[in-house]
């Protein structure tokens, strides 16, 4: 499912239906957001106390600085699962992004050192577990942005697709 | 009865104020940023750090807002009255430091109505800093509320200490147990760990066995003084320690999926009851899955981090057992109409009035209520206690 548009159906005047709830954006999140448009995984980093952001934020949870100390960072784009969940019964989430089919919702470790939830495509269910090395993957939203999922990475298991976050 | 002692008096002091207006009607900032940027200014007028804060009142949600904040408090109050909802967190929190709950509380507002109109702002009521996190962050996923959260805790368990899917089943099993002697339970039926584990499997690695109930339910609880409680109709239950503590709001900011904030409340609750987990007689520990009192097992003291598996496998939460736990068969088998936590406290009350019937653990005094909000966010222990423990 990695890779495929967010834009399969039509309504009315050819306004494309989203295959997912697809996430607003935040008072403190408008440059992640845009850089997805670019397939570019950011991550908020504190000059201050030197640690990743997640999710964004007006200041630094961890250390209190605020404004100045805080800018954007590409992260690498590779991570590990730190745990991971098959939902086998797609039914009952009421979502239409997997046909039906089980999907893996996961939380993934970036090496920038935040946590994110997120959906492991790419490989069968069966095949995630927790400790998994990982790299992002994009999914187009209907306005453009890109949602970040991810994949086995590189040399572990099946290709990754076209995407990466190598860029 | 009017109460004629002033126990909160000189008890507390406000120690710092922030306040930011504008003869121009409008402000720069707006949501979270002026909600954090009111806080730290006040903060700094006491001379205090956030990181001295362990108490939060928000009204629209003191979850949120800690969340957002990054700290841990033990007291938090989301009470909402309208205008005049300060000064109730206000008396609130007096009454909290009095009590010796916590020791800073911050309460913070801020709306721009105005500026939201001339700025055109989208407005959510509900969060101050815009849409909802769980929203931009968790829905897309389409993670299974409340399912997924707690499959997800699992999953990490049973990465990092090897726990299996038999051993938390052996926490349904025994909890079934309890609700066979239990004529008001939905289900009374012996269960077997193969019945579990051959139930349809949910969120992995959760089976439809390992999940609460979906039942109506309702419940009430009365609390009085201790004077006024002795000359009433049944024997007083006394709250001896209570605690709170909550660490994230969604499951995707929880610091450490294998350890709840029941670390802090459990061992809060005892400390003030003055008792160690060996002097529980009764457990009432929420379980809204099996991982979910698997984890209390252990962060409340009864057995070691990582081996809440094997201490549960030998069966000794079910009757006869050394650890009697949800003796009216749980939210796995009793009744679980959403908020389980009513059900804590009155089956809690019941044991040690010792109106506990077929399920009556013999000589019960000193039962533990601990309750779980949200998705592992919000721990709340209550000791309570018969008069011999007082
Ligand atoms: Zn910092």
């Amino acid at each position: 499912m990695a890779g495929t548009r967010g834009t399969d159906g039509t309504r009315g005047n050819d306004k494309p239906v989203p295959t997912r709830m697809e996430p607003p954006v935040g008072a403190d999140s408008a440059p992640f957001w845009a850089a997805t448009r670019e397939s570019v995984l950011l991550v908020q980093w504190c000059t201050d106390c030197d640690r990743g952001i997640f999710y964004p934020r007006s200041f630094c949870p961890m250390c209190g600085s605020s404004g100045s100390g805080l800018e954007w960072r590409t992260a690498s784009g590779r991570g590990t699962v730190y745990a991971a969940t098959t939902e086998n019964n797609p039914a009952a989430t009421g979502v239409t992004f997997s046909n039906g089919e089980p999907y893996v919702v996961a939380l993934v470790d970036l090496e920038e050192g935040v946590r994110m939830m997120t959906n492991v495509v790419g490989c069968p269910t069966d095949d995630v577990h927790v400790g998994m090395a990982v790299e992002v993957t994009w999914e187009p939203l209907t306005d453009g942005r890109q949602l970040p999922l991810f994949t086995p990475a590189s040399g572990q298991g099946p290709a990754a697709g076209p995407a990466g976050g190598s860029k | 009865m009017p109460r004629v002692d002033r126990t909160l008096r000189g008890a507390s002091a406000v120690v710092g104020i922030a306040d930011d207006v504008s003869p121009t009607g409008e402000l720069d900032r707006t949501g979270r940023a002026l909600e954090v940027a009111m806080i730290l200014e006040a903060l700094d007028d006491a001379g205090l750090s956030l990181s001295d804060v362990d108490g939060v009142c928000h009204a629209e949600s003191s979850m949120g807002l800690a969340e957002y904040l990054g700290i841990h408090p033990r007291f938090t109050d989301s009470t909402m009255t309208g205008g005049s909802s300060f000064e109730v967190h206000l008396e609130h929190a007096a009454a909290a430091i009095a009590a010796g709950v916590c020791d800073v509380v911050v309460s913070v507002y801020a709306s721009t109505p105005r500026s939201d109109r001339t700025q055109k702002r989208p407005v959510t009521r509900r969060f101050p800093g815009g849409p909802n996190p769980m929203a931009e962050w968790e829905w897309p996923y389409g993670m299974r509320m409340p399912m997924g959260p707690y499959a997800l805790a699992a999953s990490r368990h049973m990465h990092q200490y090897g726990t299996t899917s038999a051993q938390l089943a052996q926490i349904a099993v025994s909890t079934r147990e309890w609700a066979v002697r239990n004529p008001r339970a939905r289900y009374q039926t012996p269960l077997t760990i193969d019945d579990v584990l051959a139930s349809p499997m949910q969120s992995s690695p959760l089976h439809l066995l390992d999940c609460c109930l979906v039942t109506d339910g309702a419940g009430a609880f009365v609390l009085a003084s201790a004077g006024r409680a002795r000359s009433l109709r049944k024997p007083p239950v006394y709250v001896l320690g209570a605690a709170t503590c909550h660490d994230h709001m969604m499951i995707s900011q929880m610091p450490d999926l294998t350890v709840t904030p029941g670390t802090v409340s459990g061992a809060n609750a005892m400390a003030m009851a003055g008792i160690s987990p060996a002097e529980v007689d009764v457990l009432m520990g929420y379980d809204s899955f099996t991982i979910t009192a698997l984890l209390h097992l252990e962060d409340l003291g009864f057995c070691p981090k990582g081996e809440g598996g094997p201490f549960a496998a030998d069966g000794k939460l079910g009757p006869g057992g050394s650890l009697p736990m949800n003796t009216n068969g749980g939210g796995l088998s009793f009744t679980h109409p959403g908020m389980y936590g009513m059900f804590l406290i009155t089956e809690a009350v019941r044991q040690l009035r010792g109106e506990g019937e077929a399920r009556q653990v013999p000589g019960a005094q000193m039962a533990v209520a601990h309750g779980s909000g949200m998705v592992l966010s919000c721990m709340s222990t209550a000791v309570l206690g018969t008069e011999a423990t007082l």
